[in-house]
This record gives structure tokens, sequence and C-alpha cells, in this order.
């Protein structure tokens, strides 16, 4: 008989499939018969289904399919409804803002108007999608962790699409809808405003990015390593410390002197992935409302090193009125 | 079991890597340590670029003694004050240069050279003349090195590396599918989805480059600085064209740390600096003007002239054909011509 074990065995329990607990009044029944994977087993469930989709979800995927739809379209009409093209070309083609003209008027439809309305689209997908995290953690009794940490992804989207053009006057100012284009205008911004990288609230973003990596490295490597205790069982282990959480908090109180505890080290997790964007949200929202050049923003306040010039003294030929 | 996963992590692993360039990679360090002011080069590439770009040998040079040009044939407009001996040298070359396989006919009506019938003729003169006025007036960009025909037509009619505006795609004035001129993979923009047409601003027109405010803090009113990030990205795309004509990276002429500083910047950068506004001069004063001369099929699809850009002459490398003083032994081309 096999003995439970964790994800790396082979064995795979198998229980009879249930739809979950009971839902409160007025919430719609789930939709869908459960049935199992095997190969999903391997990474996490085996079981796939019901979904609880309710009124809330189906408005909000009605939005997100339109949204995506229109983008869609748009790409495929730029290559001249070449379907071909349009795979060959994806991660170049975008669904792009109004042009700098139009400020915050409503443009042509095709001078950018697709994409105001593509923004609001997605913009009403993603806040209904934002409340059905709230509402189904609530109808679960459960806290509303994982909604406030959306909200904080939302609040980034937020500003680079919205917030911050509509400060700086400007729909065009906004990030297109497209793979690289969007990274080109990541560059660009940078590039106008002066280098993000002496953009304080910037350097907190990467602070939290890497240390969210960080965590998530150790507390995934700690779990793992008391598996062979029952580690993994976390809320047992929350409720009646046995050894493997014994263990895994003497690891690191023996290596760095100072451990979480089992539920701590969800908040601190819980913490940095949250203040990435919230942070990075931030210095968006300066960028080009308050300050203007990054770089001599932190010169001002004497962040940016020196070095000795190497090359001969250059000077900007403009001032010089050099005649060619 | 174990071997399909072996064979398909193979496969997957050398998937990934045939899109990298081939090492050794070889960097030079070009300003202080730290900085990452450093140019990143591959010596194979570079042994390709180096044989791509490699200057012929000169004509053996004509006696200054004779009667002049302008006095033996008829119709000379520019360089009628050489010898008749240097002046044919002088068209020998340009036919090596410009014309190696039609020969004189390709300018010339054999039965009358003096005629202006050809199209070609009538660009060619003007093209001397810019050529000399490159090299009088531009010595900030083409210092003493200079120019010839060669730097440009590298024994083609017509320069491999030049610009028209691009074609609109077939249902521009749909109301899906706007491009907002970028998102198509351009050569032009260094195969990115930036702006494909970062010429006719800044070597066409003269649109204001800089983009980087010189105050900390934003401006108001007048004190404003209105450059979009849109603009960036055009600048951006620009400066692709630089990088990837000369066969450099940003550092070659900025301290990317901060752009906008000339204190921090490599002298290459006022080198650039002079070379925009020579590709600006070159394109409206000399080859626009020319473009009711050229026949339909040497029009870009918009019906413009092909014009100018860094690479024309650059060609992928730092300085045209690596530096090679050709220009010296061609002093007629050294000065704008006296009408």
């Amino acid at each position: 008989m096999a003995e439970y074990q964790n994800l790396f065995t082979s064995v795979q329990p198998v229980g009879p499939l249930h739809d979950g607990i009971e839902l409160p009044r007025g919430d719609d029944k789930r939709t869908g018969t459960p049935f199992l994977v095997h190969l999903l087993g391997r990474i996490g469930n085996a079981q796939i289904g019901p979904v609880y989709l309710g009124t809330l979800g189906v408005a909000s995927l009605v939005f997100g399919i339109a949204a995506f739809n229109i983008i869609g379209f748009n790409m495929l009409a730029s290559v001249d409804w070449n379907p071909i093209q349009l795979l060959r070309q994806l991660f170049w083609l975008a669904l792009e803002p109004p042009p700098p003209a139009y400020g915050l008027s409503i443009p042509p439809l095709a001078q950018g108007g697709w994409w105001l309305i593509v923004g609001f689209m997605l913009t009403v997908s993603i806040l209904l999608w934002w409340a059905r995290t709230y509402r189904r953690a609530r109808q679960l009794g459960l806290g509303t962790h994982v909604a406030w940490a959306f909200a904080a992804a939302i609040w980034l989207y937020l500003v680079c699409g919205f917030f911050r053009p509509v400060l700086m006057g400007s729909w065009s100012e906004a990030v297109p809808f497209g793979i690289f284009p969007h990274l080109d205008w990541v560059s660009a911004l940078s590039l106008r405003y002066g280098n993000l990288f002496y953009n304080p609230f910037h350097a907190l973003s990467i602070v939290f990015l890497y240390g969210s990596a960080l965590l998530f490295a150790m507390h995934g490597a700690t779990i793992l390593a008391v598996g062979r205790y029952g580690g993994e069982r976390e809320i047992e282990q929350i409720v009646d410390r046995g050894t493997a959480s014994e263990r895994a908090g003497l690891f690191w109180r023996w290596t760095m002197g100072f451990n979480a505890t089992m539920e701590s080290i969800h908040r601190w997790a819980w913490w940095f992935a949250v203040l990435c964007p919230l942070v990075g949200g931030i210095g968006i929202l300066l960028t080009g409302t308050v300050v203007d050049n990054w770089y001599l923003w932190s010169a001002k306040h004497h962040v940016v090193p020196a070095y000795p010039l190497v090359s001969p003294v250059v000077v900007d030929p403009a001032i010089l009125g050099v005649k060619p | 079991m174990i071997n399909m996963i072996k064979t398909s992590l193979l496969l997957t692993a050398a998937l990934l890597l045939s899109g990298c360039e081939r090492p050794p990679i070889e960097t030079v360090q070009t300003g202080y340590r730290g900085t990452g002011m450093e140019q990143i080069y591959n010596p194979r590439t570079l042994a390709k670029q180096a044989s791509l770009n490699a200057a012929p040998v000169a004509a053996e040079a004509a006696s200054a003694d004779g009667p002049k040009a302008r006095d033996v044939y008829q119709n000379v407009k520019v360089l009628g004050d050489l010898s008749v001996g240097q002046f044919n040298r002088h068209m020998a070359s340009i036919t090596e240069w410009v014309a190696p396989e039609a020969g004189c006919a390709y300018c010339h009506n054999v039965q009358n050279f003096a005629d202006d019938g050809k199209y070609t003729k009538v660009v060619a003169r003007r093209m001397i003349e810019m050529t000399q006025k490159v090299n009088q007036d531009y010595k900030a960009h083409v210092a003493e090195t200079g120019v010839t025909c060669y730097t440009c037509h590298r024994g083609n009619n017509v320069p491999t590396q030049v610009w028209t505006v691009p074609k609109d795609r077939l249902y521009a004035n749909s109301l899906l599918g706007d491009l907002a001129g970028q998102n198509m993979a351009t050569k032009a923009a260094g195969l990115s989805s930036l702006p494909s047409d970062p010429f006719s601003p800044y070597l066409m027109d003269a649109q204001p480059i800089r983009v980087n405010s010189d105050t900390a803090m934003t401006g108001a009113g007048a004190y404003a600085n209105r450059a979009s990030t849109k603009q960036a990205e055009h600048i951006y795309s620009l400066m692709q064209h630089f990088s990837s004509s000369l066969g450099v990276n940003c550092t070659y002429c900025h301290n990317t740390r901060n752009f906008a500083s000339w204190e921090e910047s490599r002298p290459q950068r006022v080198t650039a600096w002079h070379g925009i506004r020579m590709a600006r001069e070159l394109n409206n004063e000399y080859i626009i003007p020319l473009t009711d001369q050229f026949p339909a099929n040497r029009l870009g699809p918009k019906g413009d002239v092909a014009k100018v850009n860094c690479s024309t002459c650059h060609q992928g490398a730092y300085k045209p054909l690596y530096g090679a003083k050709m220009a010296k032994d061609f002093p007629e081309l050294q000065v704008l011509a006296k009408p």
C-alpha cells in the first residue's frame, strides 16, 4: 500500500471527486463536472473543476475577450489581414495609443480610438476580476489578501495606462498593447526622463522584486527540505508545530541567527510582492509629472558617483555656435 | 523515457542557443573602469566587415601640364580646371567606382560625350559637387580622410545603403490597424519595433533630437519640456541606426548613465553631431532637388528620391572603409569647383 508522500513522488493520492464546501445563499452553482488529469496531478491537484464563474466572472470575461479581440483584429489589420504575417510579426505588432497631438481628447478610431476603447474594456474586465477575487474569498470565509495583492498590480497598470497619462495631459504617454512595443515604451520612458535607474522608487521596486525571488527561493527550499517530515502541510504545522516546522526554523536560526515563523514568512512574502508594483507605480507616477530628469535629480541629492573623465573634454557643439 | 527526456532537453538547449552569436567576444574598454564605457566586437564578424570595406588602389596620378579640360571638351561645368590627363583619370576612376559594368555609356551619350541627355550625367555632376562640399566644409565630420564617390557607391550605380520613405500598408486608410509608423521589423529600426522611418524627421527635416530636460524637476508653462515619450522612441530608432551603421554600441559616443551629458560623452559624439547636419544638408541641398531628374524606377514607393543616412558611407564600419585615406589621391574632390 502506498503511503502519502510529497510531490516529488510518483504516487498520487486520489479520493472521490467533490465540488468543495457548500456556498452561502445567493451564490451561483459551480460550473462543470470535475475530472482528473494525471499529468497535472504531478505538479498540482489532479482534480480539474468545477469553477465558480458567477456574474462578475462572466462580465469580466466578456469585457476581457472583447478587448483581446479588438487588439487582435487591429494587429491582423495592420499586416493587411494576412494570418501568416500576424503569427510571424506578432511580437512586433501593437495597438498604439493616440499620437501626442490629440492630448486627452477623443481621437478618431484609427488614430488611437481603438486603444482608448480597449483600455476601458480591459480596465473594466480587470476591476471586475478583482471584485470577483474579493467576493469569492469572502464567500469562502477567507481573508482578502489575494484581492489586495492583485490590487497592487492593478495600481501599477493604472498608473502606466491611465493616471500618469491623465496627469501628463496626453493619452500618447500611455503604454501600447503589444509585446515588443510595450518594452520599447519602457526603454523610451527611461531615455526621455533621464534614466529610470536613478529613480529611487524604481530602485525600491527592484529591491522588492529581487527580494521576492529570494524569499520565494528560501521559503520554497525550506519547505521542500522538511517535506520528508511532512513540512509541506503548513496549516497543520502552524497549529501544531511538529518536527518539520521546528527544523525549518532551526535551520535559519543556526545559519543566520534569526528565523521567520510558519505564519510570518508568508507575511514577508506578501509584502515584498505587493510593494514591488506599489512603489514602482509611485516612481512612474512621479516621472514627468514631478521629476523630469532622474539622473539630475539623483545628482542634486548626491547619489551619483563622480568618475574621472578619460576622454578629452567634450563640449556641446550647439552652444559653441559651430558652423559646419 | 530518460533518453527521451535527455534528447528533448538537448534539442531545446540547441534551439535556445541557435539565435546566439558564436564567441569569441572581445571587449575594449574606452572609459573609466566601472562606467561600462566599452566596445564589444566579435573578431570573426570584424574580419568579414574589414574585407567588405577595403578601398581600391587609386589610379596613378596624371600630369597637371597641358591644356585644361574645359578648353578641350565642351559642356564641362565641374572639374574644368583639371588638365586633360587629370580629367580623364578622374572619369576613368568614376567609371570604376560607380559604373564598372556599364562603363562610360552609363552617363554619357557615346556619340556625343558633351550631351546632357542622360539623367545619370546630370546627377553625377551634382554628386561631384556634393563630394567637394563634404570634403571642403564638413572637415568636422570627415576630417582629413575625406570622401570620394567610392565611399558610398562601392562599384554600384546606386549606393546600396540609401533610404526612401517607407510605403504605406495596403489598407492604410482603413478603420483598423494603425501602425503609428512603427511596430514592424525593419532594418532601419534595427529589427526592433521602434519607428521605422527615423530619417525623415531628423536627416531631412530638422526636428529636435534632444528630449532630456536640463533640470531635475518638471517645469511649468514656458519652462516645460514638451518632448513626449513617443518622440524618445523616434530618437531611439535614429540612434539604433547610428549604432548599426557604424558597428558600435551606445557607449561609442555616450556615457549611458546620462545620455544627454556632453562632458561625459566621448569626442566621437561631436563628430556624429556634425554628421547629422551633414546628412541633412546633403539630402536637402543636393539630393532632393534632383528628384525630377530621376526616372520613376529609381524613386521610392512614395515617389521620393533615394537619400543618404549614416550607413550610406559607413556601411557597418566606425569610419567608412575603416579610415582608408582615399580622397587624398583626388585633390580635385577637395574643394568646391568654381562656377
